[in-house]
């Protein structure tokens, strides 16, 4: 993967007071923390402090409700709200797993803003359950216009317990 | 042992209600830290020892993933977390089989979970594999991300075609550091020993050969589309290879596209590929290994043209023709799988496949295995994640507690009566301290220590 892209995916996942402390040791040390200071310097703290509600479905049905700030990604609003999702998020953002797999309906998938980038689809072919409209948590940053989302975790270990 | 604690302990005896579950990891790289994750949520209350030969944890996240991909080592975050709870202890340095035998296990705990791996490499059985520079990936990857047993490892790279036998992302990943520029790897935790003699390097051709064709490529999309973006070389495909190719393309399951039509990309972009290169990246399909030719050095491999055969085209076999093909190079790695060891006798093993016999992860009553010991050495992390998930459930759900076991202490015991100096987590976290120190001073994220006494110097300090 290019160096831009790694940086860009990475720099999209660091938005300001919602990074892990995993993730924020990371940027610290990468290469990209300078990206990230810019992008600290520049976020509009008005629009970040926005809640965004997510619903996310288990393959068995259940329904977990969480809350995210404008600019975070679905997979900080599971980190930060210590949704119980084994393995999810392996590789902390950084596009070079697909722990992360989410699946949309097709009328949000048509709605996310942002097409994954091949990059995201090479990672996505990895991901168990695949499906037309799977995407990384990791790659969706929330917007006001997401407010409602409902996503379906495919199928885990997890599920296959209850 | 006071009063009490000998009162509590024979009332344990009696109240499986009371008893810890104990459970024993015999390797420390995703396999076992992924088991061990699922048991603690599963059994909150049970007790997790797991053991490893080398005196540093994470196994093939350490010692496999390639040192320019330094996203995918993230996992080792979770791992520390793990590592870190109160009811998980990591020995270091405890060699089962030579130091502890499994029976000896069974005694002191609930349940075992083989977690080990596969560290031996699979040989073609052809002539001239014995010859000088032909190297085993394992000990190529061992040599460049150090693994103390490859640190000596003898490579010459003066010469200026490497021929990697396999297909695999394991030889996508040697290709890459091979055809690296050494700007791009000296910022990685790669061996200062690899990185010396890559510097030297004279290999300007990297010849990728598998004995099939484009459809059944086991290398992932994520790997090729790297190669193919890699700078200062370029990407050379045999248009003979892709006959009839484009025709059925449409019709393959998603991932199997995207990664044909990423090949077919490359194959008709490649004469308008006007960018600078020096080195050169030939993936060449249908060719089978049949002898390795040299005097004392390698000096080509000799390949039979091959054809495919069977109905399901993921799934066609190899057959080989009466022609051959003969690939002059100065190195060549084979690059063909690893199987396991076989570590204790009492261990119900298939030495072909080179693994353990189970049944979904389960050996037998109180035996279990997990990640390539048991499933093969396949796919990628979260492969093994899912696997060793599924294997720390039946794990957790079969525990048999009619007797309390002595764990954790009594094998500590036992191992300081043998005389076996056991790293604990916190010596890791001083060999990986000073690993990052070192490194700091060379602008590299660490600098791996390479022996295993200097390993143990720092950590039983």
């Amino acid at each position: 993967m290019a160096l831009r892209q790694k940086v860009m995916a990475f720099s999209r996942a660091m938005v300001p007071q919602t990074i892990s402390k995993s993730a924020l040791k990371a940027a610290r040390s990468d290469q990209s923390a300078l990206i990230f200071r810019r992008l600290l310097s520049t976020t509009n703290p008005q629009a970040q402090n926005k809640e965004v509600s997510v619903t996310f479905i288990r393959a068995s049905g259940e329904k977990i409700e969480a809350k995210g700030k404008v600019g975070d990604s679905l997979l900080d609003v599971i980190v930060n709200n210590e949704i119980d999702l084994d393995g999810f998020g392996a590789c902390e953002g950084t596009l070079t797993c697909s722990t992360c797999h989410l699946i949309f309906s097709k009328e949000d998938y048509d709605k996310l803003p942002e097409k994954p980038t091949d990059e995201e689809l090479d990672m996505l072919d990895l991901a168990y359950d695949l499906t037309d409209t799977s995407r990384l948590g990791c790659q969706i940053i929330l917007s006001e216009e997401l407010n409602g989302l409902q996503v379906r975790v495919p199928a885990t270990i997890n599920d296959a317990r209850s | 042992m006071s009063k009490s604690g000998v009162l509590l302990n024979s009332f344990r005896q009696f109240s499986s209600k009371n008893v810890t579950p104990k459970v024993c990891v015999v390797g420390a790289g995703p396999a076992g830290f992924y088991a061990t994750q699922q048991i603690l949520k599963v059994k909150p209350e049970a007790k997790v020892d797991i053991l490893e030969k080398l005196p540093v944890p994470f196994g093939l996240v350490r010692f496999g993933v390639a040192p320019d991909h330094p996203e995918v080592k993230n996992v080792i975050n979770t791992f520390d977390k793990i590592a870190k709870d109160d009811r998980v202890q990591f020995l270091g340095n405890v060699d089962v089989g030579k130091d502890v035998k499994i029976e000896e296990l069974k005694n002191l705990y609930h349940a075992i979970v083989l977690t080990y791996g596969a560290e031996y490499d699979r040989t073609l059985n052809i002539p001239g594999e014995n010859l000088n520079n032909v190297i085993a990936a394992r000990n190529f990857v061992g040599w460049y991300n150090g693994i103390p047993c490859d640190k000596n490892l003898k490579i010459d790279l003066s010469g200026e075609d490497a021929v990697i036998l396999g297909q695999g992302n394991v030889a996508i990943d040697i290709a890459r550091i091979l055809l690296s520029s050494v700007d791009r790897l000296k910022t990685t935790d790669i061996t200062s020993h690899a990185l010396e003699q890559l510097a030297e390097s004279k290999v300007k051709r990297v010849w990728l050969i598998g004995r099939r064709g484009p459809l059944q490529a086991a290398f992932t999309i994520a790997e090729l589309r790297e190669m193919l973006k890699l700078p200062n070389c370029k990407t050379f495909w045999r248009p003979n290879d892709f006959t009839g190719i484009k025709d059925i393309v449409a019709n393959l399951a998603r991932p199997r596209k995207r990664l044909t039509e990423l090949m077919l990309k490359s194959l008709d972009e490649a004469p308008h590929d006007k960018r600078n290169f020096d080195k050169e990246f030939h993936p060449i399909f249908l060719r089978g290994p049949t002898e390795f030719i040299g005097t004392s050095n390698i000096e080509k491999v000799k390949f039979s043209v091959n054809e495919l055969e069977g109905e399901d085209l993921l799934k066609q076999t190899a057959k080989a023709t009466d022609k051959f093909e003969d690939f002059p190079c100065n190195l060549a790695v084979r690059s063909i799988g690893y199987k396991s060891k076989l570590i204790d006798p009492n261990i119900p093993f298939d030495v072909k496949s080179g693994k353990i016999i189970n049944s979904d992860g389960k050996v037998e009553k109180g035996l279990y295995a997990a990640g390539w010991v048991a499933t093969g050495p396949m796919g990628i992390i979260i492969s093994t994640m899912n696997n060793a998930f599924k294997v720390g459930q039946i794990v957790s759900i079969e525990l048999d507690l009619s007797e309390d076991k002595g764990g954790y202490l009594d094998l500590k015991n036992l191992l300081n009566e043998r005389g076996i100096n056991v790293v604990d987590y916190h010596g890791w976290e001083k060999i990986d301290h000073e690993e990052r120190k070192r490194g700091k001073s060379v602008g590299k994220p660490r600098e791996k220590i390479v022996e295993i006494s200097e390993m143990l110097k720092i950590a039983l300090n």
